[in-house]
């Protein structure tokens, strides 16, 4: 019984030290962020991810730690796929992504420089980074023509502005077709829905989360082993206890 | 037989020269431990275990580091991407230092419980005390060198403390940062504070806690000092040797604490915010200040205590006397044996005024501790003050509360009246 007790009060100290308390986030306004529901497990998802960030970010956004090689070895591109993706004066596969514009001519264009977005979905969070990608509307009033809702008078131009209407364009048209086919009855013969821009930016979440740290996918596979390793040996260690104090009273 | 004969000669010739096994006897096999150690002694133990851990990842990581401004960040990243296994490494010293203040603290605590400091094991708290206080410079210095724009922050936080030292504090503070501002100078040297000189002190420091300890022997939750029994050979009645027992014992808390620091390791290598904060994963900036600094967690019921001064006060900063309240915080606890004057040792047989007192004064302390991490503004002022004053209360009194409450009688053996 006693044992049992300082256990539990062993636990409540625990507990209140360390989930006392969140740290308070940057709160820059108080716009909801909507979790991007994301699998870094998956790789499509971060493959296609991938291919986002290269056509659209990797212009002006550079992700210095990441290299090629890492990439294609942990999203599974093939040579020819990889080196495809390759862009802005990077010949070896051994080299990290690079952005097409300088410091100073991206200080020159937008006031700052884009910065590098390695360790950028560390640094936001993922959630800050979906809503970020989630909320820019138009705004004439602003110099780029849009504006956020997480980073209001963001200096980044809404460069996705004419992928995203096109992607809104085909959603809108497939609803229209689903809503027919199923008066029709026609369902089974729908094509598949396409990917919608909340997805794509959900893949491109996810990829960012995986540049902000490749080794997580493997990390969070192979915890699993050495907890249930621990786990384990946990059987033997308490039988030997038991055998060793079974004369102690 | 031969083998074993020559085995006995051979540990003989150095039994002669080295102490080796009269070592192995003294702290081991007939180290009697008293018998009824509870949960709360396994966090010694644990300390060691982690202390290994800091020691052994410290030394991978070191090969791979590069304590200079414009390579320290860079060279994080590479051990996280590039070195084989270096983010495991890295996630283990990481993470290990805060699993290292958690059994620490819970360490410590086990103490207040069972009054573990008083006589006469003064000296093995005194020195306990002193590693606590050189697991926090080592935190520190540890905390600066992957020099995110958190660690560069909060080393001018915690540098500018010393410039707030009436009369000579400037030039102390220049002096300690090695410039005019923190730089590459400040960065290696805490690099080698941080990898040698703290280190080999609380190597130093937990040598000497152990042959304290062993000297006097160890408390137990009921406070009875078990020499006072013994049997015919001169053993504790109520001692059993710490090996095989607590050895064979303590494998079992070891495993359950593995769980939990892989589960952190391989899952929360991060700790939520609490172990890596967020500003820290942006390369040091001395134009761009985070939102909102804090130190790591295992400061805060001090830096909250430093913060809950804001009046001028004889002439001098309040940020000067913030600093004397927060030193004299830590100080303080170093006196616990001088300051307790009851006459049993455990809280199981001490007042009821005691009980209150430690309880009221764990909550101030956590409640401190949640306070440090918040901005400024997040509480009404008068709070951190009156827990400050709360804190330091629980050592001023006890003198006097513990002299004047009476106490249940400790029974002669263990067990005796249960």
């Amino acid at each position: 019984m006693k044992r049992w007790t300082s256990w539990l009060r062993i636990s409540a100290a625990v507990i209140a030290l360390v989930s006392v308390s969140v740290p308070t986030q940057a709160a820059e306004n108080s716009i909801n962020l909507q979790d991007p529901g994301n699998d870094i497990h998956d790789k499509a998802s971060l493959r296609n991810g991938a291919k986002l960030y290269m056509n659209h970010c990797a212009s002006c956004h550079a992700g210095k730690y990441m290299r090629f090689e890492r990439v294609a070895r942990d999203l599974e591109f093939s040579e020819q796929e990889i080196n495809s993706l390759m862009r802005y004066g990077v010949t070896k596969v051994t080299e990290s992504i690079k952005s097409a514009m300088t410091q100073e001519a991206g200080e020159m264009a937008f006031g700052v420089a884009p910065p590098d977005l390695s360790l950028e979905a560390n640094y936001r969070g993922k959630k800050w980074l979906y809503t970020y990608l989630m909320t820019f509307t138009r705004d004439k009033s602003s110099t780029t023509g849009y504006n956020n809702g997480v980073m209001p008078n963001v200096a980044m131009p809404w460069v996705l502005a004419g992928y995203q209407a096109s992607l809104e364009g085909q959603t809108n048209s497939w609803n229209q077709k689903k809503m027919l086919a199923t008066k029709a009855g026609t369902l089974d013969s729908l094509e598949p829905e396409p990917q919608s821009f909340a997805m794509e930016m959900r893949d491109l979440t996810n990829f960012m989360v995986y540049m902000a740290e490749p080794i997580r996918p493997f990390r969070e596979r192979f915890g699993k082993y050495v907890l249930f390793f621990l786990l384990v040996l946990l059987l033997p260690v308490w039988m030997l206890k038991k055998e060793y104090w079974k004369d102690i009273h | 037989m031969n083998i074993r004969k020559k085995a006995s000669d051979l540990m003989a010739w150095i039994d002669y020269r080295l102490p080796v096994t009269k070592a192995y006897k003294t702290h081991m096999s007939e180290y009697y431990a008293p018998k009824n150690l509870n949960a709360w002694y396994f966090f010694g133990v644990l300390a060691m275990l982690v202390f290994a851990n800091q020691l052994l990842s410290g030394i991978w990581l070191t090969m791979f580091y590069t304590p200079t401004v414009e390579e320290a960040f860079d060279s994080i990243e590479y051990i996280m991407r590039d070195v084989e296994s270096g983010w495991i490494i890295r996630y283990m010293h990481e993470v290990g230092a805060s699993f290292f203040f958690i059994v620490v603290y819970l360490h410590i605590y086990r103490g207040f419980l069972y009054g573990s400091y008083k006589k006469p094991r003064e000296l093995v708290w005194v020195i306990g005390m002193f590693i606590y206080f050189l697991m926090m410079a080592e935190g520190f210095f540890g905390y600066v060198l992957p020099f995110g724009n958190m660690s560069y922050w909060g080393a001018k936080v915690i540098l500018s403390l010393i410039g707030a030292i009436p009369v000579f504090g400037p030039d102390l503070q220049i002096w300690v940062q090695g410039d005019f501002m923190i730089s590459g100078v400040t960065l290696s040297r805490f690099f080698a504070f941080h990898v040698a000189l703290v280190p080999l002190i609380i190597i130093l420091g937990v040598y000497l806690h152990l042959i304290a300890l062993h000297q006097v022997g160890s408390n137990n939750p009921d406070g009875i000092d078990i020499k006072a029994v013994k049997d015919e050979q001169g053993i504790p009645k109520d001692g059993i040797p710490f090996h095989p027992y607590y050895t064979v014992h303590d494998l079992i808390p070891v495993v359950i604490f593995l769980m939990l620091f892989f589960a952190a390791v391989f899952f929360f290598p991060g700790g939520g915010g609490f172990f890596i904060e967020a500003p820290n994963y942006v390369p040091a900036n001395n134009l761009s200040t985070p939102d909102h600094i804090a130190p790591v967690w295992y400061y805060t019921p001090f830096y909250a205590m430093l913060r809950a001064v804001t009046v001028d006060f004889l002439y001098l900063d309040a940020k000067f006397w913030g600093l004397i309240v927060m030193g004299g915080a830590i100080l303080i606890v170093f006196f616990l044996p001088w300051l307790d004057r009851s006459p049993v040792n455990s809280m199981r047989y001490k007042g009821r005024i005691s009980k209150a007192f430690l309880m009221i004064w764990t909550i101030s302390f956590l409640c401190l501790g949640v306070l440090g991490v918040k901005p400024a503004d997040w509480a009404p002022s008068w709070v951190s003050p009156v827990l400050t004053i709360i804190y330091f209360s629980y050592f001023f009194l006890m003198p006097f509360y513990t002299r004047w409450e009476s106490c249940k009688t400790v029974p002669e053996r263990i067990g005796a009246d249960r």
